[in-house]
């Protein structure tokens, strides 16, 4: 304990240290947290202007300098868009496809995990390698001959093979996802369970599926993205217009629809914004009302394992 | 009942045993069934298949005719796509990963800190994500516009820069493209990584206080290797998900201006779908998978030096 008298200087230099220190790391953490506002600001600005775009008239569009907000919101544009291209009706063909995807996924892939995780048999872990070793394959090696197999079928230009894939397995991911979590269930819970005489569909659908909501809940969240985004597939499969997903009618709205209009020279970029606002949507909305799901989902997946 | 009776008891265990055990094997087959029929259908036959049409000639509806190595000696030789749109994607590899690894960490590294508000911040950097790819490349597509867009814009009324040409200047298309997925995919990746950061043992970076170690101390003798593993996993995945680039490009660019965004799955895709080279094109398809497999073998071999995983070193010294 130094007194002022004796020691004066000493302590007011370590007052001195003490201040810089302080100042030196609130500049750090200062730094540190404006880069984060500008990342964000830098990351969610793109959004705001295709937000800002879709609600302008073709005047307004590319001005310099350009508008930051539409002076007066054109919310029509989002019903204008549908007459030029049956986009409602792309949206609700999306629509159909994500949901009966996302349910076949999920029922699959929670099956498949089950078995790997809870029952014993031959092969197992060699099984399970190949799965995890699928998840590396590029998509590319399978192509043509699973489009030869559709065309087989007479399934081209039918949504069938975009959706019954996703219930033959549901994506090696996911089995993983699943697995992982199963695994982690108490072996009690499962052996109480057969002792009361459960059989391993009830345990399934009564016990299992339950405690597995969060993952459940994310997985849902990564197939609707996964499906509504799609690109190639409604590419390959789909070629008449009305049943154009989304993701392609975008396209053929740049392509096809705008270009024709444009060729008298108006800007066309409301409209184009207008559709990919629209398409953003339904995966925004869903993400923002399960956010809590997902996050808690991820982590409890385990996934850096 | 009789004869369980008259049986000595650890032969009657025996039985019951293995009366459980196939009826376990059983229940077990039945829930892997669609994964087995799947991966039988969709994996192993195609697989096969499109080996097989590697090696000839299908110009489709026609049937296929076997000519042997003649895909693969025209890949490597006469088509000069070829190696355009493997430079292209290595290009396009080379730098999106790195470059998207190290964002993604330094995201990360700034949503570890306990601050105001953190589930906003983290939900706007992975909103960008959540976009599908033909609107976000529509979104790029008229923010980079060179002469009405925003980014040229600012560069002139700020800095009297005249912007390049992004989308339509053969040099700067990949850049661009590698801008969008910096933005795209940044918030996922760094999802991954924040759950590995969150893993890290607070107690590692406490005894390293007490040692007096500092800020960059800490993070390059703690963070890094503890976080080795979660990196390795994004390096591997990030790699083999850029070599498949194509829906970016196919919507923006067409693979232009002057086959500048003209990348490896664009020209198969074009080669078996426009062109209905059925047989060129599937060589192509086996020479990527090649390709990402030579390069995910050569990055677990190098993971020995670098990964660090707590039970000790990846690959043990010979």
């Amino acid at each position: 304990m130094t007194t002022r008298s004796e020691a004066g200087t000493l302590q007011s230099k370590h007052e001195r240290n003490a201040r810089t220190r302080r100042q030196r790391v609130s500049g750090f953490n200062l730094l540190v947290s404006l880069l984060t506002v500008a990342l964000a600001v830098l990351f969610v600005f793109p959004l705001y202007w295709a937000v800002a775009s879709a609600l302008k008239r073709p005047v307004e569009l590319n001005i310099i300098p350009p508008l930051w907000f539409p002076p007066n919101p054109q919310w029509q544009n989002f019903i204008m868009i549908n007459d030029t291209i049956p986009f409602y009706r792309f949206m609700w063909n999306t629509a159909v496809v994500t949901i009966l995807t996302t349910i076949g996924g999920v029922l699959s892939a929670s099956l498949v995990g089950y078995g790997f995780s809870h029952f014993r048999f031959r092969g197992r872990n060699v099984l399970f390698l190949i799965v995890l070793s699928t998840m590396m394959l590029p998509s590319e090696v399978t192509l043509i001959p699973t489009y030869l197999i559709f065309n087989q079928l007479g399934w081209i230009d039918s949504f069938k093979p975009l959706i019954v894939p996703a219930y033959l397995g549901g994506g090696a991911f996911s089995i993983f996802l699943f697995r992982q979590f199963f695994s982690s269930i108490p072996k009690e819970l499962n052996d109480a369970a057969k002792i009361d005489g459960c059989n391993p569909l009830r345990f399934y659908l009564s016990i299992l599926m339950p405690l597995s909501i969060p993952v459940t809940i994310t997985l849902c969240i990564l197939y609707f993205q996964y499906a509504w985004n799609d690109l190639m597939g409604p590419l390959l499969y789909l070629t008449s217009l009305e049943k154009y997903t989304v993701s392609v009618g975008l396209l053929f709205l740049r392509t096809q629809a705008l270009s024709s209009i444009s060729q008298r020279g108006a800007p066309t970029e409301h409209l184009l914004m207008a559709g990919s606002v629209l398409s953003m949507l339904p995966a925004l909305i869903l993400f923002f009302l399960l956010q809590r799901y997902f996050i808690r989902g991820v982590i409890m997946s385990g996934i850096k394992g | 009942m009789n004869q369980a009776q008259r049986l000595p008891l650890p032969a009657l265990r025996k039985q019951k045993r293995s009366k459980q055990a196939l009826a376990e094997e059983r229940w077990g087959y039945l829930f892997i069934a669609p994964w087995i029929l799947g991966f039988i259908i969709f994996i192993v036959g195609p697989m096969l298949a499109s080996l097989y049409f590697s090696f000839t000639q299908y110009s489709f509806p026609l049937t296929p005719r076997w000519i042997g190595l003649g895909n693969y000696i025209q890949a490597f030789s006469k088509d000069e796509l070829f190696p355009t749109s493997l430079w292209n994607t290595v290009y396009y590899v080379g730098l999106s990963v790195p470059l998207g690894v190290l964002l993604s960490l330094a995201l990360a590294l700034l949503m570890d800190r306990n601050i105001p508000g953190r589930p906003i911040w983290r939900t706007i950097y992975y909103l960008p994500s959540i976009v599908p790819t033909v609107a976000a490349a529509f979104l790029f597509l008229y923010i980079f516009q060179p002469d009405y867009g925003l980014i040229n814009g600012w560069l002139w009324r700020l800095f009297a820069i005249e912007g390049p040409g992004w989308f339509i200047s053969r040099v700067w298309v990949k850049p661009t493209l590698i801008l969008l997925s910096l933005w795209a995919a940044g918030g996922p990746t760094m999802i991954i990584i924040l759950a590995g950061l969150q893993g890290i043992p607070g107690e590692l970076y406490d005894a390293a206080e007490v040692d007096g170690a500092d800020r960059w101390q800490k993070f390059l003798n703690i963070t890094l290797p503890m976080l080795s593993p979660t990196l390795f996993f994004v390096s591997v995945t990030g790699l083999i998900g850029a070599f498949k680039i194509f829906s970016a490009a196919y919507v923006s660019t067409g693979g232009g201006p002057f086959y500048g965004s003209y990348f490896y799955v664009l020209h198969l895709f074009t080669q078996a779908f426009r062109h209905w080279n059925l047989g060129y094109a599937s060589a192509l398809a086996w020479i990527l998978f090649v390709i990402i497999l030579i390069l995910t073998l050569v990055q677990f071999k190098l993971a020995g030096r670098w990964v660090y995983y707590e039970s000790g070193m990846v690959d043990e010294p010979k």
